[in-house]
Order: structure tokens, then C-alpha cells, then sequence
């Protein structure tokens, strides 16, 4: 059981010369849960493009038990599935099946198991309906959801996931929490949603300006006040 | 607000619904060539491949006056055929009293007329094909038929974006409708110019947000394992009724053409 991030003093600067991480480092143990919190531009979403290598910074990743470098760089993008904050770029094939088949294909996994992996993909989101749907023709709800199957397909061992619950109404909120709930994996989460925070997440990782800032048991750091209005976070 | 992507897909059950998508997309470009290698003038060739159309739409249970409406959009091309009778020489019809006589002959009037019925026809095809087929499934069937990849992943794509990129200029529109206010006594907006210029900025703005979307598509893809090449599981399998319809389909084109 690797499962497990590990990335020790990332450094990234964007090609325009703004530097977006400095020096982060951060672990999630296996099969734990962490919520990722912290201002827009703290650099969370940077950090995450950095966990299956889209983007290459200077540093060490260890990501379910392999070092991030080019050889490795298939297995990783197989072990860690992410999911993007916008679903309307998550889902970029004509169809539901398509997009949820993507992964398992580009695999190379043979044809009966890509529809079955979609099938099963699918059905832990609930969307079993929607198979031959037109992703165009979803709403936001529908379209985060099946945007988390097309991870679920490769059967990644851990997930990460770029604000889930931003722009849900009430109702497809809480059915994402539960859906995230019911999910038994490694799971990094970005977020600005604090109550599905301390509902879902035993530990928290605060970022600000490109550093990670506050790392420790959810409780303890909602409970902290002072913190979390240094770092423009409120419950 | 929301566009929705007007799929010109028809549901049904018609044996033709459930040919394979390769096979329609063959039928549809022997159909095209067919039309294409008519002689001009072959005007009982082209009625006959008129009934070949009506008797696949009403096959398909399609309305074919469906159909012919939406044919209506082959006339425009057509016009670039329209100088034909003045500059085609044969036997004079007419002499219009303009430019000191302008000559209308009778070949230059057919080839119009058959150039006019041929892209008709073939628009009239094209619609059946869309009408019958998903759209999803035609990417396939062109896939599997081994056209280009990057031209099927552009068609795919776009079919995708088309509706996301216009969804993203209305909002644009709106943002501007709402801030075009006016101020008592005087006229909203600027001189032409002004107004040219933010169009212009909207435009250059629409195109810097599809770039960078394509730049987060682009992510999405590799961080599912995409190298370079899209895959797609097989959509459907030939039949024999695909070959019949196949056969028959080519066998009468065929005859058409040989007789026409």
C-alpha cells in the first residue's frame, strides 16, 4: 500500500517569471483524507498540476511510491487521478462515455474492461443513466460528478480534486460530500468550502502566497480564530 | 442562460437507424461522387437520384419536407455558379440590353441549373446523414474509415466547444449590454469608431479565454494519459442487412450513373 504523496521543497515559477510556489512541502498518509485551503492564488491549483507532472517544478515528488520523472510519469498519471476545477474542460469528448472511457484507454486496458470500468465509474457517482448523455447537454451538478468518473475509470489510488463543490447549489453540494464520503481512497482537496472542510476532512493544509503555512488536525486549526483571519479563511 | 446544442439527430428505430455508422457514411460519399460524376445536363439522372433520397427518407421515417427546408442552405453556395450563362460560349438564348449585350447561352444556362440541382442533391444527403446518424457516431464511423486523426479530433473537439465558446461570447454581450448605459440628454455609446474598438477588444478577449481553455483541455487530456493519439472503443459491428443496403445502395448509384 503506497498510496501516498510526498513532495518536499517545490519551487515553480510560471513561464512569465511570477513564481507560484515557494518551497512547499507536504505528505498525505494513505487512505487519509486533507482538505487544501487557503486565498485565491495561494497556489493550490499550481500544486496540484505538479502531482501527476502536467506541470514541472524544481523539487521531489514522490507520488504513490514512485519518484515523478519521465519513466514513471504513465504509472503516476494512472495512480493519481485529477479531477479540474472546471468540468466543461474535464469533459471534452462528445459523449459521457467517451470522456469516462478516455482514461481506461489511453491505458491501453482491452475494450471489455474499459466498458466495464465505465460502467462501475459511473455507478459509484450515481450517474448510471447518463452513459450515452452529450456532456454539453448537463448541468453543473451532473457534469462535476461524471467529471470525477472519468478519474474513477482508471482506478487511481489516490484523488485529487480541484474545488468540487464551487458553484453547486445546496442540493448537488451535498450530494458531492456524500459521494466524496462514501469514496475510500487517498483524497487531496482544494477548496473554499469550510464547512464541507470540517464535515469531511480530518486534516487541513492552509497555503498562502505559495507556501504552506498551517498543516494539523482539522479541529484544531478551524478552532484557532487568529489564524484563520491572518490567512483570509473564515468558517 | 444556457445554449443548447441543436443536435439535428431524430430518434428512431427505422432499420436505416440501426445500420452501422460506416456503413451510412459510405452510402452518403458514393452518394456525393455519384452526384458529382453526373454530366451536367443529365437531368433524368438527377430525378432519379432525387427518389433515391426520398425513398431513404421515407425509409427512415423522416418527414421529407423536413428535409428539403433545410436543403435551402445549398442555394447560396450555388451562386458563385451564377455567371455561368455569360461566360460559358454556345447557342445565344437571350441578349440582355446591359453592358452593350450580354449574351445568355443555352450551355452556360444547363451547367448553372445542373450545378445548382447537383449541390442540392448532395446537401439533401448530408442532412439524411445527420438526421439518421448521432453525431457522436459519425466521428466514429470517419475514425474507423481511418481518416486523419487530427481532423477528426478538430471536428470532435469543436462539436464539443462550438456551443461552450458561443455560451462564453453572450456573456461577454451581456456584460456589455449591461454597462451601456446612457447619460441624460445624450446618446449611449461613442462614435462608430469607439464602438468598432471594444468590439474589436471583445473579439481579441473571446480569443485569449478559448486559448487558455484550450491550454486547461489540453491538461485535462494529459493528465488522463493522452499521448498524442485519441482512442475510441468500437461504437458498432457490420451485419449482414449492412451489406445488402450497402450493395444495393452502390449497385443503384452505379446503374444511375451508367445510364445517365
Amino acid at each position: 500500500m503506497h498510496h501516498k504523496i510526498e513532495v518536499a521543497d517545490l519551487e515553480f515559477s510560471y513561464p512569465d517569471g511570477r513564481k507560484a510556489l515557494h518551497g512547499v512541502t507536504l505528505s498525505v498518509a494513505p487512505g487519509e483524507k486533507v482538505a487544501l485551503v487557503g486565498p485565491n492564488g495561494a497556489g493550490k491549483s499550481t500544486l496540484m498540476l505538479h502531482l501527476n507532472g502536467i506541470l514541472e517544478g524544481k523539487g521531489s515528488i514522490n507520488v504513490a511510491g514512485l519518484a515523478l520523472n519521465k519513466t514513471n510519469m504513465g504509472k503516476i498519471r494512472a495512480a493519481v487521478g485529477l479531477v479540474f476545477q472546471n468540468p466543461d474542460d474535464q469533459l471534452f469528448s462528445p459523449t459521457v462515455f467517451d470522456d469516462v472511457a478516455f482514461g481506461p484507454l489511453h491505458m491501453g486496458l482491452p475494450e471489455p474492461t474499459v466498458r466495464r470500468r465505465v460502467q462501475d465509474a459511473l455507478a459509484a457517482v450515481g450517474m448510471q443513466g447518463y452513459i450515452d448523455r452529450i456532456s454539453h447537454h448537463l448541468s453543473i451538478g451532473e457534469k462535476k460528478r461524471i467529471a470525477i468518473a472519468t478519474v474513477l475509470s482508471m482506478q487511481p489510488e489516490i484523488l485529487v480534486l480541484d474545488e468540487p463543490t464551487a458553484g453547486l447549489d445546496p442540493r448537488a453540494r451535498r450530494q458531492l460530500i456524500n459521494l466524496l464520503r462514501e469514496l475510500d481512497m487517498t483524497m487531496l482537496v482544494s477548496t473554499h468550502d469550510m464547512p464541507m472542510v470540517s464535515e469531511l476532512f480530518e486534516r487541513t493544509v492552509i497555503m498562502e502566497g505559495g507556501r504552506v503555512v498551517a498543516s494539523g488536525s482539522t479541529c484544531e486549526l478551524l478552532a484557532d480564530p487568529a489564524l484563520l483571519q491572518r490567512h483570509g479563511l473564515e468558517l | 442562460m444556457h445554449i443548447h446544442l441543436d443536435d439535428q439527430y431524430h430518434v428512431g428505430s427505422t432499420f436505416i437507424h440501426r445500420l452501422d455508422p460506416r456503413t451510412k457514411v459510405i452510402i452518403a460519399v458514393l452518394f456525393i461522387l455519384t452526384v458529382s460524376l453526373t454530366p451536367f445536363g443529365a437531368f433524368v439522372g438527377y430525378i432519379a437520384l432525387f427518389a433515391l433520397l426520398m425513398t431513404i427518407t421515407v425509409l427512415a421515417h423522416i418527414d421529407p419536407t423536413y428535409v428539403l427546408k433545410r436543403s435551402v442552405v445549398a442555394f447560396p453556395f450555388a451562386l458563385a455558379a451564377v455567371t455561368l450563362p455569360f461566360t460559358v460560349p454556345g447557342e445565344t438564348l437571350a441578349t440582355l440590353p446591359i453592358f452593350g449585350g450580354l449574351t445568355i447561352s443555352q450551355e452556360g444556362t444547363i451547367r448553372l441549373i445542373s450545378i445548382v440541382v447537383k449541390s442540392w442533391l448532395s446537401i439533401q444527403m448530408a442532412i439524411i446523414l445527420v438526421t439518421v446518424t448521432p453525431f457522436p457516431a459519425i466521428l466514429w464511423a470517419l475514425r474507423a474509415l481511418r481518416l486523419p486523426s487530427p481532423l477528426i479530433a478538430i471536428v470532435s473537439l469543436m462539436y464539443r466547444y462550438l456551443f461552450v465558446l458561443f455560451d462564453e461570447a453572450m456573456r461577454l454581450l451581456r456584460a456589455r449590454s449591461a454597462r451601456s448605459a446612457s447619460a441624460d440628454g445624450s446618446r449611449s455609446g461613442g462614435s462608430l469608431l469607439w464602438r468598432g474598438q471594444v468590439a474589436g477588444r471583445m473579439a481579441g478577449s473571446l480569443m485569449l479565454r478559448s486559448f487558455e481553455r484550450s491550454e486547461r483541455i489540453y491538461n485535462a487530456m494529459l493528465a488522463r494519459g493522452y499521448q498524442g493519439q485519441l482512442l475510441s472503443v468500437a461504437h458498432s459491428h457490420l451485419r449482414p442487412q449492412d451489406f445488402v443496403v450497402g450493395g444495393v445502395a452502390a449497385a443503384s448509384l452505379l446503374i444511375i450513373l451508367l445510364l445517365a
